[in-house]
């Protein structure tokens, strides 16, 4: 009788803890899948919707699986702030995204008020400065990505930039930094010319630069000025180096520009040029796994955007697996986390630094016979 | 006759008073302070589109002149909210009438590529001025509003606010299109040779129109700023003020209930969809086509048609 009690209690305590352990962790994403920012967007949530397959399959997280809600905000504002609300009140662990700056900063009041942890996929530094309790990003900052074009540029001895820029606001924000920083690195600003992001032409602002002793062009936009600029530069027989923001970020870029890209210099994180990275690197092995991953499932090639994705997702993870899905518990733990390392770089998060990255999180990349490798 | 004109606008603030105690949760009442708000920006519009018969592509302009007015001078100045909305509505009726007198002159296409380009011109302005605006990042830190010491904090007080205004709108609406402007205004969207030969200012009439259209929009973008707390010339762009107007076409032009049916369908109908995933985008698109290929008077004249015939028939039967 008595065995049969104890079987009892037993069976009784492995039921228990069964059902305890199948009760899933709740993850909640917002990303631009459609509208204008579905380029970022969508390798975001196919990265997040490819995580959780994994994760799931291993076992889930300490035996718990995890159910990752996704919406969709179209990368409108007042869809973001819906769709954050919704996701609190679907009482999930954590929020990751949303996908653009301004999307984010739209939310930030909402996740504050509700104390919950959010990671964006979004670059501004307005999202982390100042410091928001319960708010994290995960890719790097235009100021590192300036501070590397300056260290490449003293490295190759050249003290005279002249700098372009779109008037959007990922063109102005570069602008500022690469104002703001010249002096540090004994670099002079000798021509700063703008143009709209649609322009198709540029040869007017080339030809100014041409007629100054600029020894290098720093260019900071994305398609299709960025394409533009280079071809225009090939056009009119310049020579001098050129370098790109780190939204030159994807093959395509390259691509469509043909040979006027060749030899183009930008910083960027090392999703892209993993090929071309020495074993030794700490990343490797992360990144290889990834756009290996990614490749197979998606049928596409990997970008950075999807990296942003990626790590803002295994930030959760690893906070999950450690404290569980208890949100204050959740956004200490990532505060405090240290090496972490992500496809952006190796993240160390601190009370004062809600982006965790530095500048060793760029790499210099240059394109070489149409592939991305890094610029020796 | 009054009390009876405006019967169902008094049954729905009845409604409106009472659906928040049924639904406490946040995201729920976040959509209908949302559905709230672009309901008072659909009512000028409508007034300016269904009843004056003008076309307007640049709304968002002042709906985003609105929430950076009031967003700037408290964020920035600690200026009161009541003196800042008042501000608020004087910047923006000033810049409507000086964008009405340019582009009211134009007629069909030529007034709409002209409402666009103001609006444009708007997006830019905001764009461009960093120091002021916040720039392309938009302007954070917008407090709550905050009349006489009482702070509209939480979205089941704004919930309250929001459709207070929309509902005193609704009725001083209604006055105007039930008065000798009202009159008026049918008048000119029939034929302008003729409102002018029965003594009409059109010009005078249609830049007054406008103004009242640009301060509604206004007033909804001054709601939309402080309840989110936040801003960005995304607001301003042209595919808000198409989206305002789809809202108006779908419920029915020319009809006062139309926008807020059109707002509120239009801002639902995603949510409701968002279970369907990637096929959420077709659905959507394909019940706007069907119901603009089929109630081509939007839902409100299909509605009213569907009473009448029932009406018909009950009344044929007996």
């Amino acid at each position: 009788m008595r065995k049969l009690l104890l079987a009892g209690a037993l069976c009784l305590f492995v039921c228990a803890s069964t059902v305890r352990a199948a009760e899933p962790y709740k993850i909640g994403a917002v990303f631009a899948v459609s509208g204008p920012a579905a380029l970022l967007g969508e390798p975001e949530r196919n990265t997040a919707l490819m995580l959780t397959d994994q994760i799931n399959a291993a076992g889930g997280i300490n035996g718990h699986p995890i159910e990752l809600i996704i919406e969709d905000n179209e990368g409108d504002e007042a869809k973001a702030v819906m769709k954050v609300k919704k996701l609190i009140n679907d009482k999930v662990a954590a929020i990751i995204g949303p996908t653009r700056s301004g999307d984010t900063m739209a939310v930030i009041p909402i996740v504050e008020k509700a104390q919950i942890p959010l990671v964006s996929c979004a670059a501004a530094e307005d999202i982390v400065k100042p410091v928001k309790k319960w708010v994290f990003k995960t890719p790097q900052s235009d100021a590192d990505a300036v501070r590397r074009i300056y260290e490449k540029m003293k490295d190759m001895k050249l003290t005279k930039a002249a700098i372009m820029s779109g008037t959007t606001g990922f063109g102005t924000a570069g602008r500022e930094q690469l104002k703001k920083f010249a002096l540090e690195y004994g670099i002079t600003i000798v021509a700063d010319e703008t143009y709209g992001p649609k322009d198709t032409d540029m040869t007017a602002q080339l030809t100014k630069i041409k007629g100054t002793d600029a020894q290098a062009i720093i260019n900071w936009e994305i398609i299709p000025a960025q394409t533009t600029v280079m071809k225009n530069k090939k056009q009119l027989g310049m020579t001098m180096p050129l370098f790109q923001s780190h939204g030159f970020g994807n093959i395509k870029y390259a691509q469509d520009a043909g040979d006027a890209a060749e030899g183009v210099l930008f910083p960027c994180g090392r999703l892209l040029a993993v090929d071309s990275l020495p074993d030794t690197n700490p990343q490797k092995a992360v990144l290889a796994k990834y756009k290996k991953d990614y490749e197979e499932k998606f049928k596409t090639d990997v970008s950075t955007f999807g990296g942003h994705g990626y790590d803002a997702y295994m930030l959760v993870v690893e906070a999950l697996r450690a404290v569980g899905p208890d949100r204050a518990k959740i956004r200490d733990f990532i505060e405090n986390k240290k090496g972490f390392v992500g496809t952006a770089g190796i993240f160390n998060y601190s009370a004062e630094d809600h982006c965790g990255l530095d500048k060793n999180s760029f790499e210099m990349l240059t394109v070489k016979n149409g592939k991305i490798v890094v610029a020796k | 006759m009054a009390f009876r004109r405006h019967l169902p606008i008094m049954l729905f603030g009845c409604a409106a008073a009472v659906l928040p105690l049924a639904l406490k949760d946040p995201y729920y009442l976040g959509i209908l302070v949302f559905i709230g708000i672009f309901s008072i920006a659909t009512m000028g519009l409508n007034l300016l589109m269904g009843y004056a018969g003008q076309i307007s592509l640049g709304h968002a302009a002042f709906y985003a002149l609105g929430a950076y007015a009031t967003g700037i001078l408290t964020a920035k100045y600690n200026v009161h909210f009541l003196p800042a909305l008042a501000a608020a509505i004087i910047v923006t009726a000033g810049i409507a009438y000086v964008i009405g007198m340019a582009c009211l002159r134009l007629k069909g296409h030529y007034l709409a590529v002209a409402t666009l380009a103001a609006g444009e011109i708007v997006f830019i302005c905001l764009n461009a001025s960093v120091g002021f605006t916040g720039g392309p990042s938009g302007l954070a830190g917008i407090p709550s509003i905050e009349i006489g010491g009482f702070s509209f904090d939480s979205d089941f007080k704004f919930y309250y606010l929001v459709w207070a205004v929309f509902i005193l709108l609704f009725i001083l609406t209604a006055n105007i299109i039930n008065s000798r402007t009202g009159r008026a205004l049918r008048c000119l969207h029939s034929s302008e040779v003729a409102a002018a030969a029965m003594g009409i200012n059109v010009t005078t009439l249609k830049v007054q129109i406008f103004v009242l259209s640009a301060v509604y929009a206004a007033l909804a973008g001054v709601l939309y700023g402080h309840s989110v707390t936040f801003i960005s010339p995304q607001a301003s762009d042209l595919m808000f003020s198409v989206k305002l107007l789809t809202m108006i076409v779908v419920g029915g032009m020319g009809h006062l209930w139309g926008g807020v049916l059109g707002a509120a369908l239009l801002t639902l109908l995603p949510e409701a969809l968002s279970a369907f995933h990637d096929y959420e985008l077709i659905i959507y698109g394909s019940i706007l086509l069907v119901i603009v290929m089929f109630l081509p008077g939007g839902l409100m004249r299909g509605f009213e048609t569907l009473y009448v015939t029932i009406l018909k028939k009950v009344r044929g039967r007996g």
